[in-house]
């Protein structure tokens, strides 16, 4: 399955060639034109009917995780983040380290050993370590070099009522429903494009959107959702099983009310569920695109992904399926020409 | 409106102000101000554009280097995140707004919905976030309330335009003050020496967004951003040498630029030479259009006015009428010189 691969294989920012070469297999007999540009981004584009306005739909290939910076005398790895990770979540996980994918477990004193103050707070990842089950330096450095990647290492696994559990939903999940996309619709033009290093600054879109130099684009996600009961209504920022959600504002884009209304208008007309994401916070690749050369307008669709940013984030595949549905109705309008008024 | 060769006597037009300050334009709706501004100036401009994002830019087509005036035309607003089911609404922030003064303010919508902003029960006040603050529109429900307002819909301060033979206090000055300096010149200018671009941008609250799209498209020569700046003549307040009816304040920083210093020189001498009362402004914060334009494309020398204000981001900011038209003096003389640099 689509999704399992893409989950399963390691893509921290910076270094996204396995999950790109994965993108690449699918793909490479669906589109008309692929390139990788300088920065790793990959850029496709699906010839069909011509639409004046140059649409690109992008969704970010790479993950949060670790990096060795350095290997003590007893062969411990000693890290440091890449991307927003909460270093509460980081204790007894199981990581997989380098290209070669060397097992190991994030360490820490037990917890018997630990003074009341210790307990009561989280562990600084200074305090931290990798155990890969040897006993010195020089035996560590067989396996595993400074500056290599550590990704979390989570099996995909399903359960519940059709929902999935796995690493690297943010943003596989996107990556996963725009493979769909490019295999399934023949008829009409427009550029997929999967981006780097986003969960570092949203380093690629640029340059992929100087690249491709859209008028509007559609980046797809997955997204915080927090739905506990216990919180107030306006403190969820989604929720499960409500349908994809259109982003209204973050801190990287005030996104543009025409397309967004137009998107949820399309939702509407075919009985696609819809949610708007409630929360300001974050950013995404819209935040670089809309201000690339002389500005284009973005839309953000998402899947609520729960633990986002974890090795046991949570989706569901209904809201799975409402997203690819939502789409290829967006793409169905897009299709029929004038698309959105209002824009030059 | 009538500009005196010679002397420049510019006369303080509060109709054209007041107009500016209480037409609705948050950060991303900025079509209504927009609108005003172009009718405003369509009879003393060559060329008329709006850009994918919203930016008006006007030219006044002449044969020397391409200048760009930038002043932004969004406001601070709060965007509608949650209608809850008694009808109450919750907000984020759109640009730099603070709880403190948002608390128990007026506010209107687009389509002129008014509300007022109460909050919570706090057992202590002084830990007082917007997540603690909702918007009560006056109606009985949720549906009530959704007939009148969506999610995403932005409410900007209801505008209290007020002012007496010095100053002028109310919302958005900052950037409708801007926009003013750069209207006045848009009419009043005769003899200018270059290609000028005069952008109204969009989205400046939220990070300079609309200068950077704009400043792209030109691709200018110079750029003179017009915003407003704070004042240090309050009491107690932070040391900062501007102050209100004190001049126009020539940048020299913020946290978004280093003016450039032959520019900021023309300025400073065009200043003297037509005895326009100007400051130097150092400022430790904040940021404006200028920061993004000047690292567009291959760099572009930039500068900018500023109009002392206080209060910038409150429901009453105020700035110094005699400040204003002394601004709208060194953009005109500013944009008469060659700017060579």
């Amino acid at each position: 399955m689509l999704l399992k691969k893409l989950t399963e294989a390691s893509g921290v920012s910076g270094h996204e060639r396995e999950v790109r070469n994965i993108i690449i297999d699918e793909i490479k007999d669906y589109v008309d034109d692929l390139k990788v540009d300088k920065l790793g981004n990959l850029i496709v584009f699906k010839k069909g009917k011509e639409n004046p306005k140059k649409l690109m739909i992008t969704a970010h290939m790479d993950e949060v995780g670790l990096m060795v910076i350095d290997i003590d005398d007893k062969g411990y790895i000693k890290f440091t983040t890449v991307g927003g990770i909460d270093k509460r979540i980081l204790i007894s996980k199981p990581v997989l380290i380098g290209d070669k994918k060397v097992p190991g477990v994030i360490g820490s004193k037990p917890m018997h050993l630990q003074k009341k103050e210790e307990r009561d707070r989280a562990i600084e990842i200074d305090s931290l370590y990798i155990d890969i089950g040897v006993d010195s330096k020089e035996e560590a450095l067989k396996f595993v070099n400074i500056g290599d990647y550590i990704s979390f290492d989570s099996k995909y696994t399903e359960f519940g009522d059709n929902l999935i559990k796995a690493k690297a939903l943010d943003n596989r999940v996107g990556c996963s429903l725009l493979i769909e996309l490019i295999k399934e619709i023949e008829d009409v033009s427009f550029y997929g494009v999967f981006t780097v290093m986003e969960e570092i600054g949203l380093k690629g879109a640029g340059p992929a959107a100087y690249n491709v130099d859209p008028d509007i684009c559609i980046v797809l996600e997955g997204t915080l959702c927090y739905d506990v009961p216990q919180i107030d209504t306006h403190l969820i920022p989604t929720r499960l099983n409500n349908g994809p959600a259109i982003s209204l504002i973050d801190r990287t884009t005030i996104f543009n009310k025409t397309l967004r209304e137009k998107i949820a208008e399309i939702a509407r007309s075919n009985g696609i569920p819809y949610q708007y994401r409630k929360s300001s916070m974050g950013g995404n690749d819209s935040g670089k695109i809309h201000v690339t050369k002389e500005g284009s307008i973005t839309a953000t669709i998402s899947v609520p992904c729960r633990n986002i940013h974890s090795p046991t984030s949570v989706m569901s595949k209904k809201d799975y399926e409402n997203t690819l549905r939502l789409l290829k109705a967006i793409l169905n309008e897009y299709k029929k020409g004038e698309f959105i008024s209002g824009i030059q | 409106m009538n500009i005196k060769r010679g002397n420049l006597l510019v006369e303080f037009n509060s109709k054209l102000l007041k107009e500016l300050v209480t037409t609705y334009g948050p950060s991303g709706n900025e079509t209504n101000i927009c609108n005003y501004i172009k009718e405003q100036i369509k009879n003393y401009v060559d060329e008329i554009t709006v850009d994918n994002l919203g930016n008006l830019i006007a030219r006044k087509k002449g044969n020397g280097k391409k200048i760009m005036i930038a002043a932004h035309m969004d406001q601070i607003g709060l965007m509608i995140t949650d209608i809850d089911e008694n009808g109450f609404l919750r907000f984020t922030n759109i640009g730099g707004v603070s709880p403190f003064v948002s608390l128990n303010q007026h506010v209107i919508f687009e389509n002129g919905v008014l509300g007022i902003i109460a909050m919570e029960p706090m057992d202590d006040i002084s830990k007082l976030k917007l997540s603690n603050l909702f918007i009560d529109i006056g109606v009985k429900n949720k549906k009530e309330a959704e007939s009148l307002v969506n999610i995403g819909d932005v409410c900007v301060y209801l505008p209290h335009y007020n002012e007496n033979e010095n100053t002028v206090f109310t919302s958005a000055l900052d950037d409708r003050i801007g926009c003013y300096v750069a209207i006045e010149t848009i009419k009043n200018i005769k003899n200018y020496k270059n290609d000028l671009y005069f952008v109204f941008t969009v989205q400046e609250e939220v990070g300079l967004r609309g200068a950077k799209t704009s400043a792209y498209k030109i691709n200018p020569d110079i750029c003179i951003a017009l915003d407003v700046t704070g004042s240090g003549d309050t009491p107690k307040a932070k040391t900062f040498a501007v102050g209100l009816h004190k001049g126009t304040a020539i940048k020299v920083k913020d946290n978004s630029i280093l003016t450039h210093p032959k520019l900021r020189n023309i300025m400073i001498n065009v200043a003297k030479e037509n005895n326009i009362a100007y400051q130097l402004e150092v400022l430790e914060y904040g940021g404006t259009d200028s920061g993004a334009v000047h690292l567009t494309r291959e760099g572009v020398p930039s500068g900018v006015i500023s109009i002392p204000t206080r209060y910038v981001h409150s429901t009453t900011e105020m700035v110094s009428k005699k400040d204003v038209l002394d601004s709208i003096k060194l953009l005109v003389k500013l944009l008469e010189n060659d700017l060579d640099i």
